[in-house]
């Protein structure tokens, strides 16, 4: 078969295959817009919101007569970053604050509590961490790890117990002590499975109702997600009433247009993203420049 | 909603607007051939393989058979399936571990997140229950408590867990072959760090246990709601590290899984288990022809096929035939019940169809379990003369029918509203079987079956 080759070369170099796009000579013609269509549905923004921003952008650049390629990027990357739903309210940074994580298995909750909890200790604020994951093996024993990296105590039970008791537990222990930030891990879970939904309709339940500071619900997704991270969204959403995204693994070579698509379809901010496996590398989200890296556009 | 509409379905909408042209054009296929490209991007399978795979199909449903047709979209819905499925390899592709060699050694592999460690109880699990005497290797020295993770699933399922010094993950690797050669362990499961394609350090470090330990099989664990950009990740693994197949995990989710396509047509290595859950006994053989369903949002038909072929026996055969001479009895309904529940109870079957579990959420209705206990004691409350006859059961009868069950009166009400439907549906299927001896016995019977899932489905 002959496509066959043409997708292990096309492979090789789909990292630049936007870049290519617009190095097309800045003929835009048929083949230009089917071509952009292809790379964003590649970053896996979906097929639907690749055709209809493709569409749009096809309609501005004749109504603003854009022929030349970095026109072109410039529009594509606004137009894209307009997409995302701001965020009004950064859980992490305006204290006292409960930040509950839920996602599916493998989605990296423990780690970014860890990280989390690592730069809210280096800038000096009260943190408590609670382990609500008492099903998963050795997942209380990994957060305990970073507890102990970060410096900060983490407040769990045996494995099997209760995890809303435990919510409950740790939420009378930030009041005793007066913790400013509190970070609560969940366990992993798909969103198909009804009786686990529903625990964890119940943790979140604990934690809105004990809780005397705000309560933030924050949905953990693997950038290497493909359709199916809407999905996700939409089912935590509906169990859950979830207030924003954190989107992880964005190391690799996946773009992440999944997060595109679920903040745009169930207008939900993205708080943070995880760039790398350093304390470190858990950054601000920045709409327009996460757009420019999906685009290729180079600043 | 567009995400849980099947492709047949879509495509049936497709050329019902060409109905009464009598022939399809080029055009109309090409239409077709644009449902199936997006059928199959939500499904993320790689857009490349997309590509070619549309053009590919295109061509094979051009010819005079499919266009001349009088099911175009049938026609076109097979073209696509047994294609999708020669893609994902025709054939069940089974562990191969050398026959001569003590201990033999599976080295699992993969991005963060992915299922290693789940993974590797499994499968040590799956091959205690053959027979064989596995150990396993925490080889994850990167994750916190990753190898307490692994400790903990091995003393759930009875395995062994050779855990070294935590630090050297080659090191650990090469030890773990001799405490097998000490334990008298016969296969060594090698779980090792999650890790990204382009960490060149990773990589190097993957490669170094491959050398130290000689794997019979490296397999690599593939999220299945992966996107586009597995391939580009698998495609790296294959050239690094070079696995043998591929274990596809958290197939208990809906996500249609299109990436195991991608993997497969993008580095031709197979597809060896499918993981669907938390339980060390939930790692299934992979079957393509079930897959390419499952993307083409087809559920699992034949599973579901499957499991009521070993439930159907005999008895119930020779039980739809007297139904049909003599009507439908509460007997007959209670009968329905249990065979719902032999086969492994409402949830698990609805679970093999993508959407439903879902689409019943949404109506409100819940999966319940114990819904069917109480269906069985109200009947079980009945004389036999009302079971047979259910028509007799007056308000005294339901009364006291309540009573014996612990159920309201109400609840009796529904039962015996659900017997009358029931008893209306099957004197249409007599009128159908009078008329069609031998055959219109089997389209009865499967209607039967259908009936037996609709009904629980519809109203529990």
């Amino acid at each position: 078969m002959g496509f066959l080759d043409n997708l292990r070369q096309g492979l090789a170099r789909s990292r630049e295959a936007l870049n290519e796009i617009f190095y097309m000579g800045g003929e835009v013609d048929e083949d230009f817009w089917e071509d952009l269509e292809d790379t964003l549905v590649m970053g896996d923004m979906g097929a639907e919101v690749a055709a209809q921003v493709t569409d749009d952008l096809r309609e501005q650049a004749a109504r603003e007569n854009l022929t030349r390629a970095s026109q072109l990027k410039r529009a594509l990357s606004e137009r894209l970053a307009a997409v995302f739903a701001p965020s009004e309210r950064d859980p992490f940074e305006d204290v006292p604050s409960c930040v509950v994580f839920v996602g599916i298995n493998g989605a990296g909750k423990t780690t970014t509590v860890g990280k989390l909890a690592g730069r809210a200790r280096a800038e000096g604020r009260r943190t408590l961490i609670g382990g609500a994951d008492t099903f998963r093996a050795a997942a209380i024993e990994q957060l305990a790890v970073w507890g102990e990296r970060a410096g900060i105590d983490v407040i769990t039970r045996e494995r099997g117990s209760d995890p809303a008791s435990v919510c409950y537990e740790v939420l009378e222990e930030a009041g005793k002590r007066g913790s400013e930030l509190v970070l609560i891990d969940t366990a992993g879970r798909l969103h198909t499975s009804p009786e686990l939904m529903r625990e964890l309709a119940k943790v979140v339940g604990v934690c809105r109702k004990r809780s005397t500071m705000p309560v933030t619900v924050v949905l953990v997704i693997d950038a290497t997600t493909g359709q199916n991270g809407l999905n996700q969204a939409r089912e935590f959403d509906d169990a859950l009433d979830v207030d924003g995204l954190i989107i992880t693994k964005l190391d690799g070579t996946a773009k992440g247009g999944i997060a595109l698509a679920i903040s745009h379809r169930l207008q939900l901010p993205i708080y943070r993203i995880g760039v790398g496996e350093k304390l470190d590398d858990l950054q601000l989200f920045d709409a327009l420049e996460f757009c420019r890296a999906l685009v290729g556009e180079d600043g | 909603m567009a995400v849980f509409q099947s492709l047949s379905d879509r495509l049936q909408d497709t050329f019902a607007q060409l109905k009464g042209k009598g022939r399809l054009t080029e055009d109309d296929i090409g239409a077709a051939m644009r449902q199936i490209r997006m059928a199959l991007l939500e499904a993320d399978v790689n857009y490349r393989v997309v590509k070619g795979f549309v053009a590919d199909c295109k061509e094979k449903c051009l010819t005079s058979e499919v266009m001349d047709s009088l099911t175009p979209a049938q026609n076109v819905v097979k073209i696509v399936l047994d294609e999708l499925t020669e893609l994902l390899g025709s054939t069940e592709s089974k562990l191969t571990l050398a026959q001569n060699r003590t201990p033999n050694v599976i080295m699992l592999v993969g991005l963060q997140g992915s299922g290693k460690t789940t993974a590797a109880a499994k499968l040590a699990y799956l091959l205690k229950g053959q027979g064989r005497n596995p150990l396993l290797a925490a080889c994850d020295v990167h994750r916190p408590a990753a190898a307490d993770q692994l400790a903990t699933l091995g003393s759930e399922i009875g395995v062994p867990v050779y855990r070294g010094d935590g630090k050297d993950a080659v090191g650990i690797a090469r030890e773990s072959i001799r405490e097998a050669v000490d334990r008298l362990c016969d296969i060594v499961i090698v779980d090792t760090a999650g890790r990204l394609q382009i960490d060149e350090e990773m990589m190097a470090e993957a490669v170094d246990i491959k050398r130290a330990v000689r794997p019979d099989q490296i397999l690599m664990v593939v999220d299945a709601m992966g996107g586009q950009d597995i391939v580009n990740v698998v495609s790296t693994f294959a050239e690094r590290v070079d696995f043998d197949g591929v274990i596809m995990s958290k197939l208990d989710g809906d996500a249609r899984g299109g990436g195991a396509l991608s993997v497969r047509e993008v580095t031709g290595k197979p597809i060896k288990f499918v993981s669907m859950g938390e339980k060390p006994d939930s790692l299934e053989v992979f079957h393509p022809d079930r897959m390419a369903k499952r993307i083409l949002g087809m559920g699992d038909v034949v599973g579901i096929i499957e499991q009521a072929q070993k439930i159907a026996d005999q008895e119930s055969i020779e039980a739809a035939e007297r139904m049909l001479r003599s009507g439908f009895t509460m007997d007959d309904l209670l009968a329905q019940m249990q065979q719902i529940r032999k086969l492994g109870g409402l949830g698990k079957l609805l679970g093999m169809i993508p959407g439903a579990e879902r689409a019943l959420a949404q109506q409100g209705g819940n999966v319940d379990e114990t819904q069917l206990a109480r269906i069985e004691a109200m009947i079980r409350s009945m004389t036999r003369e009302e079971r047979n006859r259910p028509k007799i059961i007056n308000g005294q009868r339901r009364k006291r029918i309540a009573a014996g069950s612990g159920r309201s009166v109400q609840e009796v009400n529904q039962l015996i509203r659900q017997w009358s439907e029931m008893n209306k549906m099957m004197g249409k299927m007599r009128g159908l079987a009078d008329g069609g001896g031998k055959k219109g016995m089997r389209q009865m019977q499967s209607m039967l079956k259908g009936m037996a899932g609709g009904k629980g489905g519809r109203r529990y």
